[in-house]
């Protein structure tokens, strides 16, 4: 995009919907808070299905081989009875679309595109074109890997680490374009998450407005920049593997069959290395959210702003080195295994440096509780739990003992459920008013944090428990092993709270949508926030600036600070000393 | 001078150059997770030097020479560009497309005298290492080559946008860079 263009749409911004009609507004857009919301809608819409494939899984586990309510219409040769072929599709693919099309595209994807120009104070990304291809490839896809749901022998069924042999021979499972399919799509993924990244880390150095220097950028920025750089140079990697199996399984190369000179712990090492830098490409952007929404609602500054930024980096640094924890069984050197058990333990120094500083933020503010809040403090607790549990599969004595059992479902959903997801609802909520410039229903907002919180902990909290009583990961029928039986009525309630958590998300759902159609209209700065997107109007223009961009004079924390009249200042407040 | 999104540069740098080094440091992982898991099998097993003699080392040692004076090429016609001589940007942008079709067409050559030979990706995994690595890098060439046509093409109209000279002379070498990485991993070992 050159210079001149972005220059003359500037002059006549308020026409823009006129100069540029339906597909150039709507679909092929370029503008950066439209093509958030491209990834918004579709990181929700696949969050329907990622959940309705979730409650598949519970039902079996808890009242195996009864035909579930209402799949009879799909599964029709089984009256809605879920085979074991059905349950590995399922859980397959809800981890991989849970993973790669909702909570990726939702916080990297949405609120990337939507934050990162608005909070440094630019018009749109350094390049619009590009961050329009991003999406235009990432949407296809998704659309390759529902596509697999409908291929002659169902969807990948290996399980979403498709660990060798097993998901490189089609025998073995019996899917056979499923899981090409899947390959193909994450490629294709992989390419459309290196754009958005290029555009995302290109921007953040180049485009700050003046003033806005790396140190008075948002957290939410920092997350997110980190975010792509761990994007950008984590996804080749799996981006390579995903070729050499597409090529095993097609070609007849023989990179993971033993049999024939291959390796199939190669594709763990590739998998993993790619694999551990993902698990923070989820975290990092909810605890950037978190810590934007947390001093907002305290009236105070981030304790530790410093602090935060530097663990993030660590994070992004030590999360090149942890990967071999994945891999404690697999008969790796004990050496080795030990050495990822202490860089596992040193990387939980700087989640704890940020969980305390969390703390600090909360501590002696003046606390309200909206919605955003509630959610970011859902967060904060349950990246705790999740984090904790973490650190005991760090030790590989431990890990042999826990390791493929509910424990690890446990701690992964607590991370990316209480984590991530939490994270993406807290700024769904607390964004929407500058998205929509409508606000959301405050009371459905509280309900919907309420059931959330605690059905999660019901479905999630017994997986330690089943988990650490055997309960294997990945098994289509608990009741078939008498060890398990007497600690079914857990499966039970699970599944009670795996409902309950699922259904209250209509809820969300409808606030959502009744809120983007007819919420109260929203004033620009409706949290008294200070960062510069909260400048913008509510929703802001195209090219979101008026005139002239805002120019920064401090950091974006200044909560309850005596230099101002009001209980914030706003980053492009200039407050002149006065000599009382 | 307005205040836009595309001129306001805080570093000072072109956009386009932060984009391309980044997207380099992305194509860096893409290829090192190939090389990385070749080395690691290579130092794995025994048999690979017998497999790697099969390959032509003066064809390919020919070839590595073409695709270096094309990289010489490139730069000279980054100098045209600092020269302001769109003459010669044309004629060395002609030369550097000129230098990665023969690299190409080499490579070919290569390819089908090993099919003939019976080598193909399936016949072993160092074959399948030499087929995908290679062939991943002949993509690459390949891209760079209707990078380089477009410019060629674009320089036909004088000297604009003449900064994605240098921002295709980036790619190029580096395209190049893999190939001095690939040669003698899969050549000369």
């Amino acid at each position: 995009m050159s210079a001149t263009t972005v220059h003359g749409h500037a002059a006549h911004a308020e026409h823009e919907h006129h100069d540029l009609g339906f597909i150039r507004t709507y679909v092929f857009s370029t503008d950066h808070k439209m093509i958030a919301k491209q990834f918004l809608f579709m990181g929700l819409f696949m969050l329907i299905i990622g959940g309705a494939l979730a409650l598949v899984v519970r039902w079996q586990l808890a009242w195996p081989e009864t035909p579930v309510p209402g799949l009879g219409m799909i599964l029709t040769e089984t009256g809605g009875v879920i085979e074991p072929s059905h349950y590995n599709m399922a859980f397959t693919m809800h981890a991989t679309i849970m993973i790669f099309f909702v909570v990726m595209p939702i916080l990297a994807g949405a609120f990337g595109n939507f934050l990162i120009p608005l909070q440094i104070g630019a018009r749109d990304m350094a390049f619009p074109t590009l961050n329009m291809l991003s999406f235009w490839t990432t949407f296809p896809a998704a659309l390759i890997m529902i596509a697999g749901f409908f291929v002659p022998g169902g969807h990948a069924a290996a399980g979403w680490t498709s660990y060798t042999p097993l998901s490189s021979v089609a025998q073995y499972t019996g899917v056979n374009w499923g899981q090409n399919l899947w390959c193909i799509s994450l490629f294709v993924m992989g390419v459309g998450s290196m754009m958005g990244s290029i555009n995302y880390i290109t921007t953040i150095i180049n485009m700050r407005a003046p003033g806005m220097s790396l140190f008075r950028m948002p957290l939410a920025l920092w997350s997110l920049f980190i975010t792509a750089i761990l994007l950008l140079l984590a996804l080749p990697v799996l981006t390579s593997a995903a070729a050499m199996l597409l090529f095993d399984r097609t070609l007849g190369t023989n990179w993971f069959n033993p049999s024939q000179g291959g390796e199939p712990l190669l594709w763990q090492h590739l998998f993993w290395y790619f694999g551990h830098p993902e698990v923070y490409i989820l975290i990092l952007p909810a605890m950037g959210i978190a810590s934007e929404i947390l001093p907002v609602f305290c009236r105070k500054p981030i304790f530790g702003y410093h602090a935060m930024a530097f663990s993030m980096i660590g994070i992004a640094f030590l999360s090149w080195i942890v990967y071999g924890h994945h891999m404690f069984v697999s008969g790796m050197n004990p050496m080795l295994g030990l050495t990822f058990t202490i860089t596992t333990m040193i990387i939980a120094v700087p989640s704890a440096i940020k969980t305390f500083n969390w703390l600090g933020t909360l501590w002696g503010g003046r606390i309200t509780f909206p919605p955003p809040m509630l959610f970011a403090l859902g967060f904060v607790s349950m990246f705790v739990i999740g984090g904790l549990s973490g650190i005991f599969m760090a030790s590989t004595p431990v890990d042999i003992y826990i390791q493929d059992t509910y424990f690890i479902v446990a701690h992964i959903h607590y991370v990316v459920f209480g984590g991530s997801i939490m994270g993406a609802f807290a700024a769904i909520y607390f964004w929407f008013p500058k998205m929509f410039g409508r606000m959301t229903n405050n009371a459905l907002g509280h309900v919907h944090f309420w059931l959330t919180i605690v059905a999660f902990n019901v479905t999630f909290f017994p997986m330690h428990i089943i988990g650490v009583g055997g309960q294997m990961r990945r098994i289509y029928n608990p009741m078939q092993y008498e060890f398990l039986q007497h600690q079914q009525h857990w499966n039970v309630i699970m599944t009670v709270g795996a409902l309950v958590l699922g259904f209250s998300q209509i809820l969300f759902a409808i606030n959502f949508l009744m809120s983007i159609a007819s919420g109260k209209k929203a004033p620009a700065n409706p949290w008294n926030a200070n960062t510069l997107e909260w400048l913008a109007e509510s929703p802001p223009p195209h090219l979101n600036w008026g005139p002239r961009i805002p120019t920064v004079y401090r950091g974006p924390y200044e909560y309850s600070s005596p230099e101002g009249p009001e209980d914030w200042l706003p980053q492009d407040r200039l407050v002149v000393a006065s000599s009382s | 001078m307005e205040t836009t999104a595309a001129t306001r540069a805080v570093t000072h740098i072109l956009p386009g150059k932060v984009g391309v080094w980044w997207f380099l440091a992305s194509e860096v992982m893409l290829f090192g997770g190939l090389i990385g898991s070749f080395i690691v099998s290579r130092l794995g097993s025994s048999g690979w030097s017998g497999e790697a003699a099969h390959l032509s080392v003066p064809v390919a040692a020919i070839n590595t020479l073409v695709l270096l004076t094309s990289s010489m090429t490139m730069v000279m016609a980054f100098g045209a560009v600092e020269k302001g001589d769109p003459r010669g940007l044309r004629t060395y942008l002609f030369l550097t497309v000129l230098l990665g079709l023969t690299f190409l067409g080499i490579k070919a050559y290569e390819y089908s005298s090993e099919v003939a030979a019976g080598f193909t990706p399936v016949t072993g995994l160092f074959w399948s290492f030499y087929y995908t690595m290679t062939g991943l890098h002949a993509l690459h060439v390949l891209a760079g080559i209707i990078t380089n046509l477009a410019l060629f093409v674009m320089a036909r109209r004088g000297l604009r946008n003449q900064h994605r000279v240098e921002l295709a002379g980036l790619y190029w070498h580096f395209v190049d860079i893999v190939w001095i990485f690939l040669f003698p991993l899969l050549y000369l070992t």
